[in-house]
């Protein structure tokens, strides 16, 4: 499970998540919601362990270790896994590479056997075919030429095919259509279980009627203002942050 | 020029003299050269286009000319490639008969056998031009008729360290497309130890021809490569290069292209990869001369180390060549602090009607590329490895032939291989 105590960071000296505490149980989903500027990515890159951020108070563990402490590439191995709110390209870096690559290097992290190119392409087929998407996205550069629903669905592709413990989702319904979104919350359901947790990140209520949360976050001006169950993002929607800040202040 | 560099040029001058009544051809052309290379000398800093490049390293080794016959001709056989296509090898610049299998549809012979000096347009102004007509004994002859495609065919370049003291080689190639023939060149340079190799090429590309040409440079790193090509390309034809900057500690490929046609092109697809305190050097001279020609040019550094990337990059527009479509962009990664990229555009445009551009980018891995593998648990060295493959793969992803796109992958691992080593 993924347990965050009172934690404070700042990007330039200047604050921007101010004593976050969350407690996400292994096997549950939670949301987190919040407007524009409120911390959510800045959250997300902390704990995926992003340069630049400065832990000023506070720590996050996942399974009882220090997120903190370890790199990136530990973080995952760990069981860790963003999807971006902005994937990045990697120009000269095809997909099917960069995903056994990434698989690898956590198995071996982990002391697994690695996979072989033909073990890897009939998973990374499986998974492309589970979530609609066409074989040829293997084949390209990751995320190069991909407009911005493809490159949310590589985000979820990556997901299935990693599996993490932990995933975050930072605002990876944003820019999809109906269709799009529904196969984005079915990568995510069909992960969900009792080894699963998951933090999806949102701005709309829609995702959350696919991905039903078990507790939903309101995260303002660095701080969570309230928390409560799915009929809290419902609250949102008609209410507005603003509302639901007031009161909490 | 330094007394340093001026003692080497008096050698090699001194060698021309003693050799001069056994070299092949035509002794009046050797002996214009002698005089210019005479009279110029080796380039120094105060030569405008030897800026950014010094041959002072060169005048530190006491060179020699190659042995006559070699003892063993299959001495350097574990830097053969093993290639499945006809090919012709040279060794310390000399033609091997014995090691090469000959094309079909291809004229092919030994400039020894045939030698002829081509009418260079820079070769008079060019000292290691001058220095190649001075001193060729041998290269590679290469015909392909009108009309005919030729498929694909290997020049290999080997230094053998047979004679176990520094030597310098200077072949003088030829390669003459007929109109509408089509060539797909691979040329490959290797070798063990301190050498000097310094090739010259004339290219004639002919009406509506096409020749690819993959050069792959994997020379020793204690070796001096310093290679002039001069094209020339008829109306409608086409010279597509690739060339690969991996080895030589220091590397200098002087690419002269004059587009003397109606509709003629030219691409330079290039990519060095440079450590420790090496130095590679591309410099190109394009002049559009007619009409409607296109010229296109990328060259990718990668430097580590403390090593020393340059691009000169200059493009000519001639008053007449009106619709010139010109470019040229060179983009260098600097993975540590000590390395140093030297870029250096020049446009000279006489037309109105022309489209002309150049770009220039230095910089480090993107941060966000980097998070971005970590975060999906690629540790850092590997990420980092992966990124400037990738930078450099960019370059050899559209060559057209899959057997030297292999090799030129091949030669691209090898060196990040013995990078994180
Ligand atoms: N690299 C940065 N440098 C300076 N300020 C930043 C940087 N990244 C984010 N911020 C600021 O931090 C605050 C939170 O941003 P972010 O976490 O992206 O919010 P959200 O994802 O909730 O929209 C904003 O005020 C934003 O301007
Ligand atoms: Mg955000």
């Amino acid at each position: 499970m993924l347990e965050i105590t009172g934690l404070a960071a700042a990007i330039d000296g200047k604050d921007i998540l101010r004593g976050i505490d969350l407690k996400l149980p292994q096997g549950e989903v939670h949301a987190i919601m919040g407007p524009n500027g409120s911390g959510k990515s800045t959250l997300s890159y902390v704990l995926a362990g992003r340069d630049g951020y400065e832990v000023t108070a506070g720590s996050a563990r996942l399974d009882g270790a220090d997120l903190l402490a370890m790199t990136p590439d530990a973080r995952a191995a760990a069981g860790l896994f963003l999807a971006f709110q902005y994937p990045v390209e990697l120009p000269g870096v095809g997909n099917a590479n960069f995903l056994r690559t990434a698989l690898n290097a956590q198995r071996r992290a982990r002391g697994e056997s690695e996979l072989d190119a033909v073990q890897f392409l009939k998973l990374a087929r499986a998974a492309t075919k589970q979530l609609a998407m066409p074989d040829d996205m293997l084949k390209r550069n990751v995320n190069v030429g991909f407009s911005g629903g493809e490159k949310k669905r590589n985000e979820v592709l990556q997901m299935a095919l990693l599996r993490p413990r932990l995933a975050i989702l930072d605002e990876t319904d944003s820019g999809l259509d109906i269709d799009a979104l529904k196969i984005v919350a079915e990568g995510v359901n069909a992960l969900r279980g009792p080894a699963f947790s998951a933090l999806v990140i949102t701005h709309y209520q829609r995702l959350l009627d696919y991905i039903v949360p078990d507790r939903v976050h309101v995260l303002v001006g660095g701080r969570i203002v309230r928390s409560g169950g799915p009929e809290l993002a419902l609250a949102l929607e008609a209410d507005g942050y603003a509302a639901i800040a007031a009161e909490a202040a | 020029m330094s007394a340093a560099l001026a003692e080497t040029a008096h050698s090699f001058l001194a060698r021309y003299e003693g050799l001069r009544e056994h070299l092949p051809g035509d002794g009046a052309a050797r002996q214009a050269a002698a005089a210019a290379f005479a009279a110029i000398g080796l380039p120094g800093p105060r030569d405008e286009a030897w800026k950014y490049t010094s041959l002072r390293p060169l005048a530190e080794i006491a060179f020699h000319a190659p042995l006559a016959a070699l003892a063993d001709p299959h001495a350097p056989s574990a830097l053969m490639p093993a290639l499945d296509m006809p090919r012709l090898v040279l060794v310390d610049g000399r033609m091997q008969p014995d090691l090469s299998v000959l094309p079909d549809g291809v004229r092919v012979s030994g400039f020894a056998a045939a030698p002829e000096f081509g009418a260079l347009p820079g070769a008079g102004r060019d000292a290691m031009a001058a220095l190649n007509t001075m001193l060729a004994e041998d290269g590679a002859r290469i015909e392909i008729p009108e009309g005919v495609d030729a498929g694909v065919l290997a020049v290999i370049s080997l230094a053998s360290e047979a004679a176990h003291h520094p030597v310098d080689f200077h072949p003088r190639h030829a390669i003459r497309l007929g109109a509408g023939a089509r060539l797909t060149l691979l040329e490959l340079a290797r070798g063990h130890g301190v050498y000097l190799h310094n090739p010259l090429t004339e290219l004639h590309v002919g009406a509506g021809a096409t020749l690819v040409a993959v050069r792959l440079l994997e020379e020793s790193h204690r070796s001096f490569h310093l290679s002039g090509t001069y094209a020339e390309i008829a109306d409608g034809g086409s010279y597509e290069l690739f060339l690969l900057h991996l080895g030589a500690g220091l590397a200098r490929s002087e690419i002269d292209v004059t587009l003397a046609g109606r509709g003629a092109r030219f691409d330079l697809r290039a990519a060095q990869a440079i450590g420790e305190a090496r130095h590679g050097d591309i410099t190109t001279v394009v002049r559009h001369a007619a009409p409607h020609c296109a010229s296109r040019q990328s060259v990718r550094t990668v430097l580590d180390g403390r090593a020393r990337g340059v691009f000169q990059g200059r493009i000519e527009v001639a008053r007449g060549a009106q619709k010139t479509d010109g470019y040229q962009m060179s983009q260098a990664l600097l993975l540590s602090p000590d390395a140093e990229m030297d870029t250096k555009p020049q446009l000279e445009i006489y037309a109105d009607d022309v489209k002309c551009s150049h770009g220039a980018t230095i910089g480090e891995l993107d941060a966000d590329q980097l998070f971005y593998l970590q975060s999906r648990g690629v540790p850092q060295a590997q990420a980092r490895g992966m990124l400037v493959h990738a930078f450099l793969a960019e370059t050899v992803a559209a060559l057209p032939h899959a057997g030297a796109r292999e090799l030129a992958e091949a030669a691209i691992e090898a060196w990040l291989g013995a990078r994180s080593a």
